[in-house]
């Protein structure tokens, strides 16, 4: 049993590893994608529509991988299917 | 979302609620990971309801069509119609009868999908519930199969549009000849794995991330629906008795209103760049390098 226990804290820590470097990463993108928008939209304001419709699109690319990550995390925490893989595997050996 | 309360006496573990709302209504249990003959019957029952409403509902404006002033649904659907039709003239420089109302059908279809996260959680499961149907999941683009049926249908697109643009040979030469180019035919030809693993690699994450992107920003926006919900999971109106019930469930109307602006503007942000990454892959499927 306390395998299990091994196998969630390791699966908490994951999981935290996941939110945080998604955070990480898109804090920084955002912050740079925000920056270079703001340059462009002072260099050129007529273009500030244009700008922004693309960079939305920047900003779903940003966010892609990380809501990957949040998907795939909450997946761990709530459907952990290393702890599945155990069970099955301690059924098969007859524990 | 205050279905808890309805409930009564129900003493749902949290973790039982997420799961009862995570599964899906199927046919038959699945066998595996890859099972053919089990269907989610509720993903297929809305995606072919909006589809259908879709479709009836903007060819009932283009029947409409005349020079005379628009009523305001008309108006509207003419405003859908030449933004994305402004979007795909600024991406694809050729001609296409295609790629414009294919992108029009992604970006309505997957935003109508994603509106229908903002509902609340136990608003139409409630009601298949007292209809006897045991589980329900209203909003297909938080089924893999309904994400991966639409990106794998725009990656056949993808390649049977390189093919008919740049002939069979010009597609897999391709492969070989990005990102490096050699000049000299033989250093060609010694960089040309390096060039097939890299360039399969980045054609094969087109699809993939294509679906998952839409898929993760769904799943997760639903989840956060979830626990929100989770807030207001006590023994019926006995938890309106202490301080902790009134404040579960005023935060849980505060915070379910604020995620709902959030996650609708999430759903059409990532609808509309399903739409134009599809029209972006196939303007670069067409587009020969001369």
């Amino acid at each position: 049993m306390d395998n299990i226990g091994h196998i969630q804290a390791m699966t908490v820590l994951a999981v935290g590893i996941i939110f945080g470097m998604g955070a990480f990463g898109t804090a920084i993108g955002f912050g740079l994608l925000g920056g270079r928008f703001l340059e462009g939209m002072a260099r050129q304001p007529e273009l500030a529509p244009a700008l922004l419709g693309r960079a939305f699109i920047f900003v779903a690319l940003l966010d892609a991988v990380t809501f990957i990550g949040i998907g795939f995390a909450l997946f761990f925490t709530f459907a952990n299917p290393f702890v599945s893989a155990f069970q099955a595997a301690a059924a098969a050996a007859g524990h | 979302m205050l279905l808890p309360y309805l409930r009564g006496g129900e003493a749902e573990s949290p973790n039982q609620y997420i799961l009862h709302h995570l599964t899906f209504l199927t046919n038959e249990r699945p066998h595996g990971l890859l099972d053919f003959s089990v269907v989610n019957v509720d993903s297929v029952f809305f995606s072919v309801l909006l589809a259908v409403a879709f479709g009836a509902a903007f060819y009932a404006a283009a029947r409409q069509a005349s020079t005379g002033a628009p009523s305001k649904f008309r108006n509207f659907v003419e405003f859908v119609v030449e933004q994305v039709d402004a979007q795909v003239q600024s991406i694809f420089h050729g001609k296409s009868k295609l790629i414009a109302p294919l992108a029009l059908t992604i970006f309505c279809w997957v935003f109508l999908f994603n509106a229908f996260d903002v509902l609340p959680l136990d608003l139409l499961p409630g009601v298949a519930g007292a209809a006897g149907v045991g589980h329900l999941r209203i909003v297909p683009s938080t089924d893999l199969n309904v994400v991966f049926g639409l990106s794998l249908t725009v990656f056949v697109l993808i390649i049977f549009y390189s093919i008919k643009m740049k002939g069979l040979v010009g597609f897999l030469g391709e492969f070989a000849l990005h990102p490096l180019r050699v000049p000299n035919p033989i250093g060609q030809a010694a960089v040309a794995p390096f060039n097939i693993v890299v360039e399969f690699a980045s054609f094969l994450a087109r699809p993939v991330s294509l679906a998952l992107r839409l898929y993760g920003n769904m799943f997760a926006g639903e989840m956060v629906f979830i626990l929100i919900a989770l807030l207001t999971l006590t023994k019926g109106f006995a938890g309106l008795a202490s301080i902790g019930g009134w404040l579960g469930l005023i935060g849980s109307l505060v915070l379910g209103v604020v995620w709902s602006f959030f996650d609708l503007f999430i759903g059409f942000l990532q609808a509309f760049i399903f739409a134009i990454l599809t029209v972006v892959y196939l303007a670069q499927a067409s587009e020969t390098h001369e």
